[in-house]
């Protein structure tokens, strides 16, 4: 379900500008669904896919805030990249995580009262995202601002897909919900494991070892 | 060409980047401060309002509807354990400061809802409670009716207990237990505080002390029962002079 959405999503970023999404930028925005997965074949960002998964709204409002975060940063950090002192990399990428992770928070308390108060210990926890700090790292440092977006896109969307389908199994299972919503009858009876980060774990286990054994990934 | 590895250049960039990204952040808090602000009371007015008045009643209202209504029929007081009022501004009263301190000291906030803008009939009175859960601090609002006795509705916040277990206090059907039930023990005529039963399930219509517990979630509703008693005791007096009063 997750999945067609966001592939929709992607392919509307793709049709005003032709030109600006060569093959190899195309690559940036896809790769990280599947092939190169941050959740499931980098195992990153781990921490928060099992703590906000338990119903899909706080997870959808949590990977909303990592999209902001992570293509902001990549982007600030990017054309940046010719000015940061080697040195203190990591103290710079720092601070416009913090800052930018800080902003979402102050933001989302002014406007979604609600989701904040449920959310505002994970939003802090951006900031220790590896996801976010990976990209940086690996991408944006080296790459131009355009590239470094696309990649922090794919990379959140990577992220997103993952732990909306989790949610989606947690809550389902777990609470008979979906959105809040009632969808299975009165008679069912929450699974309390799925409600728990126990439950997260088996399964994004083995939402793991799917997509693995699909793209044939193995670890070296 | 700036040499990007001398120590000045680093200083420099640290410093410069420090300021910029520093008000960056200032101007967006001070921006949003009002908004935030608003939010909170807003929070604080419908959960008042939605322990008198009930979950169907306030549902379904705007931000603009819960204010209005909670300025047209809402009296705020504060008093002291000792049931006297003050002359203190309930606004400036924060219920989390005042639970820091001894029982004796606190500063208590009540709520009096009328039944209209004139003010002439009391529906509702409603206490702000505090306390703690399993993982952290609990708070709520516990609504009487106008008999000082009947339970009309209560509300529960929490700030970190368990998803799906602690959590559920929460739920306005876990919250709907409370509906009905008595501060007051039918036979002696003292303060009898509901408490949350153990084991889930159960049918505890008949005792108007007992509430089904919350099953998973043993220390979150002995939390809740704990913050029950002790703050209902802290209005004791304040109650007792409101009855004789009516």
């Amino acid at each position: 379900m997750s999945t067609e959405t966001l592939e929709k999503e992607v392919q509307e970023v793709k049709k005003p500008a032709e030109p600006l999404f060569s093959k190899k930028r195309r690559k940036l925005l896809s790769n990280p669904l599947d092939e190169d997965n941050p959740i499931t074949i980098q195992v990153l960002g781990i921490c928060s896919a099992l703590a906000v998964t338990v119903a899909m709204k706080p997870t959808l409002v949590m990977a909303i805030a990592v999209t902001a975060v992570l293509v902001l940063a990549n982007v600030v950090i990017s054309a940046l990249r010719n000015t940061i002192p080697n040195r203190i990399r990591i103290i710079v990428q720092l601070v416009v995580v913090a800052s930018l992770v800080a902003i979402v928070d102050q933001v989302l308390k002014a406007y979604s009262y609600d989701v904040w108060k449920e959310l505002s210990v994970f939003i802090g926890l951006i900031i220790t995202n590896c996801i976010v700090m990976g990209r940086l790292e690996a991408f944006a440092l080296g790459n131009k601002p355009w590239d470094a977006m696309l990649d922090g896109l794919g990379n959140s969307f990577g992220y997103a897909w993952i732990i909306l389908a989790i949610a989606f199994f947690r809550e389902l299972t777990g609470s008979g919900k979906l959105f809040g919503v009632k969808v299975l009858p009165d008679e069912y009876m929450g699974n309390g494991v799925m409600m728990s980060p126990a439950g997260a774990c088996i399964l994004l286990g083995v939402l793991i070892w799917i997509i693995r054994s699909r793209n044939g990934y193995v670890e070296e | 060409m700036l040499n990007k590895n001398s120590n000045n250049y680093i200083i420099t960039y640290a410093v410069i980047m420090t300021l910029v990204f520093g008000s960056v952040l200032a101007v967006v808090a001070m921006v949003l401060k009002p908004k935030q602000d608003m939010e909170v009371l807003l929070e604080k007015q419908n959960f008042i309002l939605k322990a008198a008045l009930g979950e169907k009643a306030i549902g379904s209202m705007s931000d603009k509807e819960i204010t209005t209504l909670y300025d047209e029929t809402v009296v705020a007081q504060v008093i002291k354990s000792t049931g006297k009022v003050l002359e203190t501004e309930e606004a400036s009263v924060n219920v989390f400061k005042e639970y820091k301190k001894p029982k004796d000291t606190r500063e208590l906030p009540v709520y009096i809802i009328y039944e209209n803008k004139d003010k002439s009939k009391i529906i509702s009175y409603v206490f702000p409670v505090y306390g703690k859960g399993l993982w952290d601090f609990i708070w709520g609002y516990v609504a009487l009716e106008s008999d000082l006795e009947t339970i009309s509705g209560v509300v529960f916040d929490h700030k970190g207990e368990t998803p799906g277990l602690g959590a559920r206090i929460t739920d306005a059907e876990v919250q709907g237990r409370f509906k009905g039930k008595k501060i007051v023990d039918t036979l002696s005529g003292e303060m009898s505080i509901p408490y949350f039963e153990k084991g889930e399930g159960n049918d505890y219509s008949n005792n108007p002390q007992q509430v089904d517990g919350l099953s998973g979630a043993t220390i979150t509703a002995k939390g809740v029962s704990s913050m029950l008693d002790s703050y209902l005791t802290l209005y004791k007096p304040f109650i007792l002079a409101q009855k004789n009063e009516y």
